[in-house]
C-alpha cells in the first residue's frame, strides 16, 4: 500500500499516454474505465487509512535534486484525503456525463493528464513539486476553455493563464526564500512541508511570506479584486471544464491556505484575519449581487461560486478547529454541487444552445426529472439543512462566529441571497407558461445524463444526512493544524487569541 | 644574457589539444573535398560530429596545470565546463544539417570546415586570459559565422550577414579601444593582473580621479563590446534580422553558442568589478540587464513570426543569464550554467522545431514561420503541434519542463543573494513572456486550420533530426531527473576554478 499515492497520481498520466493509441470512437469508454478505476483506488485509499492518526500518513519519500533539498514527498490526511475522494469523484462523473462530441480523443486525454496533476497537488507535501503540478494544471485547463469553449474562448483561456501565472510566480519566491531561510537556520536545504512545520519564523518574515502565497492562491481562489477572470472562464469553458474549474481547481487555493498559511505562518494569519475576512464578506455580498443581475445562467452559477468560495475564506480564517473543517467540509460540498449545478446546465445547453435565461420557462411540464434533480441541487447550493452545502456553512459560521457575532451575520446573508437569486432563477426557467416552441420539443434527461446527475443527487442528501463520515476524521487533522499554529507563533498575543477563538471547541 | 630556451613541458600542450582537433578536423574537412568532388553533405556532418566527440573527449580526459603556452591559455574549470557546453551545443546543431530538403549551404564542404573553425574559436575564447586571445578566438568564430550565413544565398541572409558583419567590426573595434585603455592604464592585457593590479592601485575609488575616469571609459567600451555579443539592450538591436535572415538551425546556434562564450568571457571580466562595489558601474550592470529582459520581452508582444519571436525572447534570456553573473555568488555562477544547459536543449528543441517544418514554397523576404501558417497545426500534425508548445512551454518556464529548473534555480540563487527585487523582475518578465508563447501555442491549439493553406509539414524531416530532437523532448521532460547530476558536475569545475 505504501505505493499507492503514487499510482493515484501515475495512473491517469500512463492511461493518458496509452490512449493516444485508442480509435477516437472508443475514447469515450476508455475514459469511463480509467476514471472508475481511479475513484476506486481512491476509495481503497480511504478505506486503509487510519482515521485516528493526525500524522501525514502513507508518506513516501524519494530524492530528485538531494544538494538543493528537492525531494518526492507524498503523502495525505484527513484534509487531502476527502479532496482527493472528492476529484476523482468529480472527474469520474463528468466524463461519464460527457456530451461533447468535438475531438473527443484529445478531450479525454487531457481530462486524464488534468487529473494527475489535480491528484499530484492534494498529495505533494514537497513544495517545489507542489509547485509544479500547480503549475502544471494550466496547461490542460488552457487547452479545454481554449479550444471546446464558446465564441470568447481565445481571451478566456489567456486571460486565466496568465493571471494565475503571475499570482503562482510570486509564490514561487516566496517557496524559495522559505527554503533561503529554512537553510540559514538549520543549514541544510529542504523543501519537505514536514520539515518546514518545525521552524519559527520571526513575524515581519512571516508576514511577508504570507502576502507572497496569499498572492499564488488568492488569485486563484478567487479572492476578490483578482476574481475577474472566472466568470470569463466559466462562461466560456465548456461543461466539462466549468466542471472541473469549480469543483476541483478552485479548491486548491484553500486548501493551500490550510496546508500552507496557517501553520507556516500562524502569526501573519492572525494578523491578516480581518482583512481576509473583509475580502470574505465582500465576495460573498457583492457577488451575490452582480449574480443576481445576471442573464446567463452559467455566469450566475460561476457568480455565485465566487460568492460561496467567501464563506470557505471566512471558515478558514476563523482560525479555530469548526471553522476549519466546515470550511472543508463546505469546499467538498461546493465541489459537488457546483459541479452538479453546472452539469445540469450543460444539459440545457446542449439541447438549446443557450444558456440564457429568458429563453426557458415552463421546463418543469416536460421535463419533471431534471426539474427535480435541478431543484434538489438547488437547495443545496443555497444552503438547506439535509443536503451536504447546510453543514459546511453552518460549521464555517459556527466557527466564524466566535472571532465577530456582528460580521457572521452579514456573512449569513449569503444563504439569503443565494435564496434570492437561485429561486428566481429556477421560477423563470422552471415554473410559468411553457410558450416557446424549441422548449416543448426538449426532451427530459435519461441514460448517461440521469446516472452522473442522479449520483451526484445521491450524494448531496446522503452527506447532508449523515455527515459524521467525513467530519469525524477530518477533526482529527484539523485539531492538528491548529496544535501547530499555537505551538508555531511566535508572539502573545496570537496565542491568546487561537486559544480564545478555539475554547469552545473544547466543550464537545 | 640568458639564452631562451623553450622545453616543450613548459608549453604545456594539452591545455592545446581540444581546439587543435577541431582545427585539425575542419582541415581534413577542405582536404576530403579537394580531392573528392560533390560528395553528398552526410560525409562531412558526420565527420563534424567524429571531430567534435573526439574534442569532448580529450577536453575531459585532459588533467594538468591550467596554464599554458606562456600563460596564455588558461583551461581551468569554467573554462572546460563552457567548451563541454559549447561543443555538447554545435554536435546538436550540427545534425539540423541532415535535412531532407537541399539547402544551398550544405553543397558546400567549406561550411562544415567554418562551423569546426567557429568551435575552435570560441573554444580559444573561453579558455584564456590574455585579451588579445579573446579578440583572437572571437575574431575567428565571427568571421566564420559571417559566411556561414551568407552561404545561404538568398538576399535576406546576405543581409543578415552584412548587418551581423557590420555590428561585429563595431563590436570589435570597441573591444580593442577598451584593451588598449586597459592596457595603458595596467601594462598589461593579461585579465588576471589586470585586476590585481586595479586592486592594488586602489584605481576604483575617487580618490585616484584620473585613473577611475579612465577605468570607466574602458570598462564602457569593453562591455559595450561584450553586449554586441551577448546581445545585451541597446546593443541587440541586430538580433531579429540577423536571425530572421539566417536559416532556424543557424538562428538556434547563433542563440545558443557564441553567447556561452560571451558569458565566459564576461565572468571573467566582469569578476574584478563586480567585486570592487562600485556603484556607477554596478548601476550600469543592473539597469542594463532589467531593460535587457523587459525591452525584448515587450517588443515580443507584438510579433507575428515565431522565429522573430524567439529571437526576442533569446535576448530576454541572455538578459537572465547576464543576471546571474550579476548576482555573483558561487550558487548563481552554477544556476548561468545550468541555465544555459537547459536553454540550449530547449531552444535547440524549439528552433529545430521550426527547422524540420521549413518548405522550399517560402521565396526571399517572406517568413515561412508566421502565426497564421501554424493555425489548427494540431490537427494536422499533432505529435509536431505537441512537441513544439511543450518547447514553448518550456521556455515560458512551467514546470517540470526542462528550463523552469534552470529558472528556478537562477530566482533561488537572486533570492539567497538577498536580490529580491531582480528575483521579482524576472518572474513577472517570466509572466509577461507566458503571454507571447501562449500566442503561436493558441494558434497551433485551439484555431481550426485555415482553407486551403498549405497543409504540408515536417517537409524538411529526416529520421536522424528526428530522433535528435526526439532525444530533446525526451531529456526536457524527464529533466528533473538529470537536474542532480548536472549540479554536481558543475559545481565540481567551478569550485576547481573558484569561481
Amino acid at each position: 500500500m505504501e505505493n499507492i499515492l503514487s499510482m493515484l497520481i501515475f495512473f491517469p498520466a500512463a492511461a493518458a499516454t496509452v490512449g493516444f493509441m485508442i480509435h477516437k470512437d472508443s475514447m469515450r469508454q476508455f475514459g469511463v474505465v480509467v476514471t472508475i478505476v481511479e475513484f476506486v483506488l481512491a476509495l481503497l485509499l480511504w478505506y486503509h487509512f487510519d482515521t485516528n492518526v493526525a500524522q501525514m500518513q502513507f508518506v513516501q519519500t524519494l530524492p530528485l535534486i538531494s544538494s538543493y533539498g528537492i525531494n518526492y514527498v507524498v503523502g495525505v490526511d484527513g484534509v487531502s484525503l476527502f479532496l482527493i475522494i472528492m476529484i476523482t469523484f468529480m472527474t469520474m462523473i463528468a466524463v461519464i456525463g460527457l456530451t461533447e462530441k468535438r475531438a473527443v480523443k484529445n478531450l479525454i486525454i487531457t481530462i486524464l493528464y488534468l487529473e494527475m496533476t489535480m491528484v499530484g497537488v492534494f498529495v505533494s507535501l514537497d513544495l517545489i513539486m507542489f509547485y509544479v503540478f500547480w503549475e502544471l494544471t494550466l496547461i490542460p485547463m488552457f487547452y479545454i476553455i481554449g479550444f471546446w469553449g464558446a465564441e470568447r474562448r481565445f481571451k478566456a483561456a489567456i486571460k486565466f493563464f496568465l493571471y494565475t501565472f503571475i499570482g503562482s510566480l510570486i509564490m514561487l519566491i516566496g517557496m524559495l526564500y522559505f527554503g533561503y531561510i529554512y537553510h540559514e537556520t538549520t543549514g541544510v536545504w529542504s523543501f519537505n512541508l514536514l520539515d518546514w512545520y518545525s521552524v519559527v519564523l520571526p513575524f515581519d518574515v512571516q508576514l511577508w511570506l504570507f502576502i507572497a502565497f496569499f498572492f499564488g492562491f488568492a488569485v486563484k481562489v478567487p479572492m476578490f479584486p483578482f476574481h475577474t477572470w472566472l466568470p470569463l472562464a466559466h462562461s466560456q469553458a465548456p461543461t466539462i471544464g466549468s466542471i472541473v474549474l469549480a469543483a476541483v481547481l478552485l479548491k486548491m487555493e484553500t486548501y493551500g491556505f490550510i496546508r500552507f498559511s496557517l501553520p507556516l505562518f500562524p502569526d501573519a494569519s492572525v494578523y491578516f484575519m480581518p482583512l481576509m475576512a473583509t475580502l470574505g464578506i465582500i465576495a460573498i455580498i457583492y457577488t451575490a449581487m452582480v449574480a443576481y443581475a445576471q442573464e446567463d445562467m452559467k455566469q450566475m452559477i460561476a457568480y455565485s461560486s465566487i460568492s460561496h468560495m467567501g464563506v470557505i475564506i471566512l471558515g478558514v480564517f476563523a482560525l479555530n478547529a469548526e471553522g476549519i473543517s466546515g470550511a472543508v467540509f463546505l469546499m467538498i460540498g461546493h465541489g459537488v454541487v457546483s459541479g452538479a449545478l453546472f452539469m445540469s446546465v450543460g444539459v440545457l445547453y446542449d439541447r438549446r444552445k443557450t444558456k440564457m435565461i429568458k429563453e426557458f420557462g415552463g421546463l418543469a411540464k416536460n421535463m419533471p426529472m431534471f426539474a427535480l434533480v435541478y431543484a434538489v441541487v438547488l437547495m443545496a447550493s443555497i444552503g438547506l439543512p439535509l443536503t451536504v452545502g447546510f453543514i459546511g456553512e453552518f460549521l464555517s459560521l459556527l466557527g466564524f462566529f466566535k472571532v465577530s457575532p456582528f460580521l457572521t451575520f452579514i456573512a449569513s446573508l449569503t444563504i439569503v441571497l443565494s435564496a434570492v437569486y437561485m429561486l428566481s432563477m429556477y421560477k423563470r426557467t422552471f415554473f410559468g407558461e411553457l410558450l416557446k416552441k424549441e422548449n416543448k420539443d426538449m426532451k427530459d434527461i435519461h441514460g448517461r445524463e440521469l446516472l452522473a446527475l442522479g449520483s451526484l443527487v445521491f450524494v448531496i442528501i446522503s452527506l447532508g444526512i449523515y455527515p459524521k463520515v467525513i467530519l469525524d476524521p477530518l477533526d482529527v487533522s484539523v485539531q492538528k493544524v491548529v496544535k501547530i499554529m499555537d505551538v508555531k507563533s511566535v508572539e502573545q498575543k496570537t496565542k491568546d487569541r487561537l486559544r480564545e477563538l478555539n475554547t469552545v471547541g473544547e466543550v464537545k | 644574457m640568458q639564452p631562451i630556451s623553450i622545453d616543450i613541458a613548459s608549453l604545456n600542450l594539452g591545455t592545446l589539444a581540444p581546439m587543435l582537433i577541431a582545427i585539425i578536423g575542419a582541415i581534413s574537412i577542405l582536404l576530403t573535398d579537394l580531392f573528392n568532388k560533390e560528395k553528398h553533405k552526410s560525409l562531412y556532418v558526420i565527420l563534424v560530429v567524429l571531430f567534435l566527440v573526439f574534442d569532448l573527449f580529450t577536453l575531459l580526459a585532459f588533467n594538468g596545470s591550467p596554464d599554458g603556452m606562456f600563460d596564455l591559455i588558461l583551461l581551468d574549470g569554467i573554462a572546460i565546463l563552457s567548451q563541454c557546453i559549447i561543443i555538447g551545443g554545435a554536435i546538436l546543431f550540427i545534425f539540423l544539417s541532415l535535412s531532407k530538403l537541399r539547402f544551398q549551404e550544405f553543397r558546400y564542404a567549406e561550411f562544415f570546415a567554418l562551423y569546426l573553425f567557429a568551435v575552435a574559436g570560441f573554444q580559444f575564447m573561453v579558455s584564456s586570459d590574455s585579451l588579445i586571445l579573446i579578440f583572437l578566438g572571437l575574431e575567428t568564430a565571427s568571421l566564420s559565422l559571417y559566411v556561414m550565413i551568407a552561404m545561404h544565398n538568398k538576399m535576406t541572409s546576405i543581409e543578415a550577414a552584412v548587418k551581423y558583419f557590420t555590428m561585429g567590426a563595431l563590436a570589435a573595434a570597441f573591444f580593442a579601444f577598451g584593451s588598449m585603455i586597459f592596457y595603458g592604464l595596467t601594462g598589461s592585457l593579461d585579465l588576471s593582473q589586470i585586476s590585481a593590479i586595479i586592486v592594488q592601485e586602489n584605481f576604483l575609488s575617487s580618490e585616484n580621479y584620473a585613473n577611475y575616469v579612465f577605468i570607466l571609459t574602458g570598462f564602457v567600451f569593453m562591455f559595450a563590446a561584450l553586449g554586441f555579443k551577448l546581445s545585451l539592450f541597446p546593443y541587440h538591436v541586430w538580433v531579429p534580422d540577423v536571425y530572421r535572415g539566417s536559416t532556424s538551425a543557424m538562428a538556434g546556434f547563433l542563440s545558443v553558442v557564441p553567447k556561452m562564450a560571451g558569458f565566459v568571457v564576461a565572468i571573467r571580466f566582469f569578476d574584478v568589478f563586480i567585486a570592487s562595489d562600485d556603484i556607477i558601474i554596478k548601476t550600469m550592470l543592473y539597469t542594463t540587464i532589467v531593460l535587457t529582459i523587459t525591452v525584448p520581452n515587450l517588443i515580443a508582444l507584438h510579433q507575428t513570426d515565431i522565429k522573430r519571436m524567439l529571437a526576442y525572447s533569446s535576448i530576454s534570456n541572455a538578459g537572465m543569464a547576464m543576471a546571474a553573473i550579476y548576482i555573483g555568488t558561487t550558487q548563481a555562477t552554477t544556476a548561468l550554467f545550468l541555465y544555459w544547459i537547459l536553454f540550449t536543449v530547449t531552444n535547440f528543441g524549439a528552433f529545430g522545431m521550426l527547422w524540420l517544418n521549413r518548405g522550399k514554397e517560402s521565396r526571399d523576404y517572406e517568413s515561412p514561420y508566421t502565426f497564421e501558417k501554424y493555425s489548427g497545426l494540431v490537427q494536422i500534425s499533432p505529435f509536431a503541434a505537441s512537441i513544439l508548445a511543450m518547447f514553448l512551454f518550456a521556455l515560458t518556464g512551467l514546470p517540470p519542463f526542462a528550463l523552469f529548473w534552470g529558472k528556478m534555480y537562477l530566482v533561488a540563487s537572486a533570492v539567497n543573494a538577498g536580490e529580491i527585487a531582480l528575483a521579482v523582475i524576472i518572474v513577472l518578465n517570466s509572466a509577461i513572456a507566458a503571454y507571447y508563447y501562449l500566442r503561436p501555442i493558441s494558434y497551433m491549439f485551439l484555431k481550426e486550420p485555415i482553407e486551403g493553406a498549405n497543409k504540408k509539414f515536417m517537409q524538411n524531416a529526416s529520421t536522424p533530426m528526428k530522433s535528435v530532437i526526439g532525444i530533446c523532448v525526451f531529456f526536457a521532460i524527464v529533466s528533473v531527473l538529470s537536474i542532480e547530476p548536472l549540479l554536481e558536475m558543475i559545481t565540481y569545475y567551478i569550485t576547481k576554478a573558484g569561481f
